[in-house]
């Protein structure tokens, strides 16, 4: 229907992006009924994220067309932003930008690197940026999901924590089943999307390439080891970023800092 | 001669013992001393540091003046973990391990690489008054059972100090009967060292020789609980 209205493909763009958001909007109206307010996060999201991805379409256009090795400065800088974004998601807990951006530098960055030298992702800018944001962005998720749960379960457990402390264990065999209680949640998200893969979800990427015209056999493979990328880097940074941080909750004299109302 | 030494040595001894978080002062310049196989119990009213007062003593949380010694040597130089093995915190509410009541008291000691003998299990058990419950799960224990379980995983320990920390108040009547008759057995029977913090004057009463009173963070009172209590 929209199509009939607009004949510019950027108005037709922003007629989308309205319709979108106002989507959004109407759940966000449905929760503030069952006075749940999401109002301010989500329309500072929604804003946050138009201009962004407009402002890093437009700079693509450029950067796409830059030397191979600007790609190792733009997955870099999408590091550290990834980093401040799910360090928001750790309130309270010290040095959470650090963990974050180290965890995922690490998780992220190694699968990236493996698999260019492996052949699996081209070296290609218009290759190698996007796919490794893929992983990037999944793998700033899955580390937020991680720190949120272990910083909830810290503070429902801070009771059986200090008892484990006062009883002579030291602070990382105290936070121990709360460590695996996070990594194990924040890659749920992860393993369901490649077990629904194909059937309950077809990804864009896969429909980018049949659109450009690739072999549907190879489109689906490729989403596949995407998928796998991803679910590699997204494991690998929440084990780094639950390792790094479960140290942190804690003063070198062994108390637990992160503590309900303080 | 050497009995009477031992008897009255310092067992621990606080000095200008404070913690004030964000200009809220919640023990400030607590300087008192323990004595071996002393009980001193620490009363207040509500929200005057009775149980900050034991955290520090616990070095869970840590003093922003002063220090705490222990046998005479200044807390902050022993290892954290041997600390709170020798000053062994019994908490409010129980928190046991899931698993069974055997599990639980041999937590502390397998922290150190030890195994607990199921004749030392079965002699702190009998200790608190719950023979046969070696292979109970947990889960299916009474709240004063559970509280006593917790004061036998402490005592597995060895500690050289026991800290209480409002030990029967969480628990109705009849438990807190239990509980205190338990503690009153192994503390009093064993001469062990303790301190036992409680809104409860007669329990403070029936437990302790010393006193010790705390308002608003400050030491008020301290010397014998007919002194200190009956003033």
């Amino acid at each position: 229907m929209l199509r009939l209205w607009f004949h510019s493909q950027l108005q037709l763009g922003l007629a989308q992006a309205l319709v979108a958001a106002l989507a959004a909007l109407a759940v966000v109206v449905l929760a503030r009924r069952r006075g749940i307010h999401l109002e301010v996060e989500t329309l500072i999201a929604m804003s946050r994220g138009l201009v962004q991805i407009v402002a890093v379409g437009s700079i693509l256009v450029i950067l796409l067309r830059a030397p191979r090795w600007t790609s190792g400065f733009l997955l870099a800088g999408m590091i550290v932003a990834a980093g401040a974004t799910s360090a928001r998601r750790a309130k309270g807990m010290p040095g959470a930008f650090r963990v974050s951006a180290w965890a995922i530098a690490f998780g992220a960055g190694s699968i990236i690197a493996l698999m260019t030298s492996a052949g699996v992702i081209d070296t290609a800018i218009t290759s190698l940026v996007p796919v490794g944001s893929m992983l990037i962005a999944n793998a700033m998720n899955t580390n937020g999901l991680a720190l949120n749960r272990f910083r909830s379960e810290v503070l429902a457990h801070a009771g059986e924590i200090e008892t484990a402390l006062a009883l002579g264990a030291d602070a990382r065999h105290s936070v121990s089943p709360y460590v695996q209680a996070a990594f194990e949640a924040s890659l749920i998200p992860a393993i369901d999307s490649m077990r629904s893969l194909g059937i309950v979800w077809i990804p864009g990427l896969m429909a980018g390439m049949l659109l450009s015209g690739a072999r549907p056999v190879y489109a689906a493979i490729y989403q596949f080891v995407v998928l796998a990328m991803i679910l590699a880097a997204s494991g690998l940074t929440s084990l780094v970023s639950t390792m790094m941080i479960r140290g942190r909750v804690f003063s070198d004299a062994e108390q637990l800092l992160l503590q309900p109302g303080r | 001669m050497s009995a009477i030494q031992d008897a009255n040595s310092i067992v621990l001894r606080t000095e200008h013992l404070g913690r004030i978080v964000r200009d809220k002062v919640l023990i400030q310049d607590a300087s008192f001393e323990l004595r071996k196989g002393e009980v001193l119990a620490i009363t207040g009213p509500s929200g005057s540091g009775k149980t900050s007062l034991l955290r520090l003593l616990n070095r869970l949380d840590e003093p922003t003046s002063g220090t705490v010694l222990v046998e005479g040597k200044d807390y902050r130089g022993i290892e954290p973990r041997e600390l709170r093995r020798k000053l062994g915190l019994v908490t409010q509410r129980p928190y046991l391990l899931p698993g069974t009541v055997t599990d639980n008291l041999s937590f502390g000691p397998a922290q150190r690489g030890e195994t607990l003998a199921a004749a030392a299990i079965q002699e702190l058990l009998a200790q608190v008054g719950l023979k046969d419950y070696a292979g109970r799960d947990v889960a299916n224990l009474s709240g004063g059972e559970a509280q006593r379980v917790s004061v036998a995983r402490t005592l597995a320990n060895s500690p050289l100090v026991l800290l209480l920390d409002e030990p029967t108040s969480a628990l109705d009547e009849a438990a807190k009967l239990e509980v205190e008759s338990a503690i009153q057995k192994v503390v009093l029977g064993q001469r062990l060292t303790c301190v036992v913090v409680t809104h409860d004057v007669a329990q403070a009463e029936r437990l302790a020789g010393r006193a010790l009173v705390l308002e608003s963070g400050r030491i008020v009172r301290c010397g014998s609980v007919e002194e200190v209590l009956r003033a």
